[in-house]
């Protein structure tokens, strides 16, 4: 269904990244990555350890900035211009493999922030809005407790719902699952899976082909700074086209 | 006799021997200290005890007829308190310094409350400030004026230390954010500023200030000397806490700015929201430090011709009839900086274990 979406709204995509090189002092970490996401897409990246595939979307909320190239964010592109980052900021959400929680907060306090700071919303209007997306994460009862006091599964649902409280248009997800024990891994996926259904344009570097398989409209896979192949989960799984996809499929699958 | 364990002894008499043995007897050598400390205890103690209060005189019209008794002769304390704590300030005012005094312990004290922190206090404070003028610069509401070279004791040391915190401190943050800022004149400057106070002594600051600025200044132009005293005070006090305060920004993980950044905070209300609150709590207790060396640091001022409570002391002493009464005035002011001292650190330990 998104599918179809995307390639009748070609015109406007929600990000676009046109032939974007970006360097570590000498290292050269994102070589002429040129990708486009659609509304309401989900792209899975993946790629081994070192591929750049989260410096590209921590380029996307310009996290990092990118030397050469244009990214585009709703329209607008990424430059030097402090209001616009601020403003593409404001409507994409961003989730951390370490969750990132403000530890000096309650986790009320933690959701309220931003909708009260930068959107300039009532205190009680942001905590009911904090109290909503808490039952979507299914930790209501977690408010009043301090980051520390919660799993890691916990926090990183929390970092969820912090991000949907400034109602973001577009998620990004950094690993999100990669700092968690295994049996926390399931209640964030469960989450994010939620998310998708309802039609988030998200972005997600994960490992977890599970997730992928089940929510992805566009699979990229990046070795080396390169985007080396992009295709919908079905042909990127079945029939990878590159080698090097292969390999990484088989060394990430077989376990 | 070896330290494996053994079955628990009952009874308190053991138990009290197992704590010794930890505690004091651990080692040889923490045998020995104990041992040393124990021989000092016994030598030193009841001497003083016997000379600060068995043999004290406590009132006495002069040090000489203290001598009969042969110990600490408090009466100079009981005959000059009041120069001590007040100087020279008008006997017959001395009410207002004294209320000055109590006004800036009931603020401090008051501050130290968490739940007490909001606008209310900060109205106490501007009001209390206002009240510290106009009590002990009279002129108003009439008060006769008093100059503040008479602006003596300890009414003069918590003033430069409450006065010279509160305006440092939103200097000394400026500064650690400066030397952090990517802005690299801002941090030049910053960093510059902190190095040269830090690099010089904090006397000479104060001869600076006494002795030079005036020779700068245009005549009519220079302040009291109090107020070139505090400025000082204020500007060097400024290099050591943006010290600490960066001691604490540095230890703020590089995932707390990443997450305030992408909830789209600004840099200020990311500082003032999220990092800050975290540096500063890390950061108590080099802060709290620097606080207690700067209060006593106040006692510098007697150097430059402020009278503050050890120059009243000297004054006192300079009398003929208590020419050596001068450890018995030390010891008091001693005791007043020690109350004063203490209480920060025992109230900075109390922010650190809240969680």
């Amino acid at each position: 269904m998104s599918n179809d979406n995307r390639n009748a709204s070609g015109s406007s995509p929600m990000i676009e990244l046109r032939h974007v090189d970006k360097w570590f002092g000498a290292f050269h970490v994102l070589k002429d990555v040129s990708l486009t996401v659609g509304r309401g897409e989900k792209v899975v990246v993946c790629g081994p350890s070192g591929s750049g595939k989260s410096t590209v979307i921590r380029c996307i909320n310009r996290l990092e900035e990118h030397q050469k190239g244009q990214i585009f964010v709703e329209g607008i592109e990424l430059t030097g211009d402090v209001r616009n980052i601020e403003a593409i900021r404001r409507d994409v959400g961003m989730v951390f493999q370490q969750f990132n929680l403000f530890p000096h907060l309650t986790v009320m306090e933690n959701l309220t922030l931003a909708p009260i700071w930068v959107r300039h919303m009532p205190r009680r209007e942001a905590e009911d809005l904090a109290r909503h997306y808490l039952e979507r994460v299914r930790i209501p009862e977690q408010a009043n407790k301090y980051p520390g006091q919660l799993s890691g599964g916990q926090q990183q649902r929390v970092a969820i719902a912090r991000s949907l409280c400034m109602r973001p248009q577009i998620m990004l997800f950094d690993e999100p699952t990669s700092a968690l024990d295994p049996e926390m891994i399931k209640e964030v996926l469960d989450v994010m899976i939620g998310l998708a259904e309802e039609g988030m344009t998200m972005v997600c570097v994960t490992h977890e082909m599970g997730f992928a398989q089940r929510v992805a409209d566009q699979m990229v896979f990046m070795d080396r700074g390169e985007i080396v192949e992009t295709a919908p989960p079905a042909e990127f799984f079945a029939a990878p086209k590159s080698e090097r996809t292969r390999l990484f499929l088989s060394q990430i699958l077989r376990g | 006799m070896t330290d494996i364990a053994q079955p628990a002894p009952a009874g308190p008499l053991p138990q009290a021997y197992r704590w010794l043995r930890a505690n004091l007897f651990g080692t040889p050598l923490s045998a020995a200290l104990t041992l040393l400390v124990l021989y000092a205890l016994i030598r030193l103690v009841p001497p003083l005890f016997d000379w600060a209060i068995v043999k004290a005189t406590w009132t006495a019209p002069n040090e000489q007829a203290c001598a009969a008794k042969g110990g600490a002769c408090w009466a100079f304390i009981t005959t000059w308190y009041r120069f001590i704590l007040f100087g020279r300030y008008p006997y017959a005012e001395q009410w207002r310094p004294a209320a000055v005094v109590l006004l800036l312990i009931l603020l401090l004290l008051a501050s130290c409350d968490r739940r007490l922190w909001g606008r209310a206090l900060a109205v106490a404070w501007v009001a209390g400030v206002i009240a510290v003028f106009v009590l002990m610069g009279g002129g108003v509401l009439g008060l006769s004026p008093v100059d503040t070279d008479l602006w003596n004791g300890l009414p003069l040391a918590l003033i430069l230390a409450v006065g010279g915190l509160a305006l440092s401190f939103p200097l000394a943050l400026a500064l650690a954010l400066g030397r952090r800022s990517q802005l690299r004149g801002i941090r030049a400057f910053s960093v510059a500023y902190i190095e040269f106070f830090r690099g010089l002594p904090f006397i000479t600051v104060l001869f600076m200030a006494a002795h030079m600025v005036p020779l700068f200044l245009p005549p009519g132009m220079t302040t009291a000397l109090l107020w070139r005293i505090e400025v000082a005070f204020v500007l060097f006090l400024a290099a050591y806490l943006a010290e600490a305060v960066r001691g604490g920004l540095q230890a703020i993980p590089r995932g707390q700015y990443e997450a305030a950044s992408s909830l789209g905070l600004g840099y200020w209300r990311q500082m003032r929201l999220i990092i800050l609150p975290q540096a500063l709590r890390i950061a108590i207790p080099p802060l709290v430090g620097t606080f207690i060396g700067a209060f006593k640091d106040t006692a510098l001022v007697s150097f430059v011709g402020l009278f503050d409570l050890l120059q009243d002391v000297a004054v006192g002493t300079n009398d003929p009839g208590w020419r050596s009464s001068y450890v018995e005035g030390y010891a008091f002011v001693a005791a007043i900086y020690f109350v004063f001292c203490y209480a920060m650190s025992r109230y900075s330990r109390s922010l650190e274990a809240r969680r």
